[in-house]
C-alpha cells in the first residue's frame, strides 16, 4: 500500500508511535524512526523492521527545538529525495491539577505536544510544496476533545493539534497535501499503563466497547490515511476510541 | 537572465512566456496566490543556487524587481 514512500514518525521508538513505524514500514514504506532520549529502544523498533524485511533507520532529534527539527528534515530530504508522510506523534504528559501544575509542567507538554508538531510541518512543507503532494497525520487523543482532570496541559496541546491540523489543511490542500488527526482514546501503552487500577476502570466504564485500545488499531487507521485510498479525506479528526467521544 | 527567468514563471505559474516582461506583476496579472509565489522562490533557488528568505518575499512582486534581488544577490 505504501511501496517506495518516505515516511518520518515522530516519538517512535515506544507505544503508539512503535507501532505506527512498525505498521508503515509493513506497508512497505522506507520508515524514519525519530527518538528523543531512548536510542535503544529506536534501534530495536528500527532491527525488528529489518527482520520483517522492512526498511527503516533511527534518527535523533527533540522535535520541539525548532533548529534541529529542520537539520532533521535537511537530513531526510538529503538521504531520500523526498518525503511523502509525516507522523507526528510525539508526545509527553506531566499530569497535575491545574492549581499545583507549574509552569515548566505546561511549557514542557506545549512544546513537544504542539510546536513539536508545528516545527515538522513547518520544515517538511517546503519539500512537500515541491514533490505536490504528501500525507501529514496528527496525533491528537481524545483528551483534546473531551478535556481531561489532571491534564490541562495535554489536553491543552492535543487540542493545539486539532487547530494546527485544520489551517494546515486549509494552507495546503490546493497542493495535494492532506492533513488529518487521529484522536486515539485509551491505548494500552507505557503512558497509560502508569495510571492506577482504579483510574483504569474507571476509564474502562466511560467506553462504549469496554476495553482500552491497541497500538496496532491506532496505526491501521493512520496507514490508511497515509494511503493514496484517503487522498479525497483532509482536516478530519478521527477518533479510535472505542466510542468514547461521540 | 530574463529569458531563462520566463521559462521558469511560465512554468511555476502556468503562464505564458512571451507575454512575460519586466513589469508582469506575479499577483496582478498572473493571478498568483502566496503559495504560487513560494514555490516560484523556491524554483528560483534551485536555479540561481541562493537562498532568498520568507522576509524578503513581500518585496519581489514583479519580474524586475527579482532580477534586481538576484543581481544584487551576486547573481550573474
Amino acid at each position: 500500500m505504501l511501496k517506495g514512500k518516505v515516511a518520518l514518525v515522530t516519538g517512535a521508538s515506544r507505544g503508539i508511535g512503535r507501532e505506527i513505524a512498525i505498521s508503515l514500514a509493513k506497508e512497505g514504506a522506507f520508515v524514519a524512526v525519530n527518538y528523543n532520549g531512548s536510542k535503544e529502544k529506536a534501534d530495536e523498533v528500527v532491527k525488528q523492521i529489518q527482520t520483517q524485511g522492512g526498511s527503516a533507520k533511527a534518527y535523533q532529534c527533540n522535535v520541539s527545538d525548532f533548529e534541529a527539527t529542520a537539520n532533521l528534515i535537511s537530513e531526510l530530504v538529503k538521504e531520500h529525495k523526498r518525503i511523502d508522510i509525516l507522523i507526528n506523534n510525539a508526545g509527553i504528559t506531566k499530569d497535575n491539577l491545574l492549581m499545583k501544575m507549574k509552569e515548566e509542567e505546561f511549557d514542557e507538554v506545549i512544546n513537544i505536544n504542539l510546536k513539536g508538531a508545528f516545527n515538522c510541518i513547518r520544515h517538511i512543507s517546503r519539500q512537500m510544496l515541491k514533490q505536490k503532494g504528501g500525507k501529514i497525520i496528527n496525533i491528537s487523543s481524545v483528551s483534546g476533545i473531551l478535556g481531561n482532570a489532571g491534564q490541562a496541559n495535554y489536553c491543552s496541546s492535543k487540542a493545539g493539534v486539532i487547530g494546527l491540523t485544520k489551517a494546515t489543511a486549509r494552507e495546503l490542500g490546493s497542493r495535494k497535501i492532506t492533513v488529518n488527526a487521529v484522536a486515539p482514546g485509551f491505548i494500552d501503552t507505557e503512558m497509560t499503563q502508569v495510571l492506577s487500577e482504579s483510574v483504569k476502570e474507571s476509564a474502562v466504564s466511560q467506553i462504549p466497547l469496554g476495553r482500552f485500545g491497541q497500538g496496532k488499531e491506532v496505526a491501521d487507521l493512520v496507514c490508511f490515511l497515509a494511503s493514496d485510498k484517503a487522498d479525497y479525506i483532509t482536516g478530519q479528526v478521527i477518533s479510535v476510541d472505542g466510542g468514547m467521544a461521540m | 537572465m530574463l529569458e531563462r527567468m520566463k521559462e521558469i514563471i511560465a512554468e511555476q505559474l502556468s503562464a505564458q512566456a512571451d507575454t512575460i516582461t519586466l513589469t508582469t506583476s506575479f499577483k496582478e496579472d498572473l493571478g498568483a496566490d502566496s503559495l504560487d509565489l513560494f514555490e516560484l522562490v523556491m524554483a528560483l533557488e534551485d536555479e540561481y543556487s541562493v537562498e532568498i528568505p520568507s522576509e524578503d518575499l513581500e518585496k519581489l512582486t514583479t519580474v524586475g524587481e527579482v532580477i534586481n534581488y538576484l543581481k544584487e544577490k551576486g547573481v550573474e
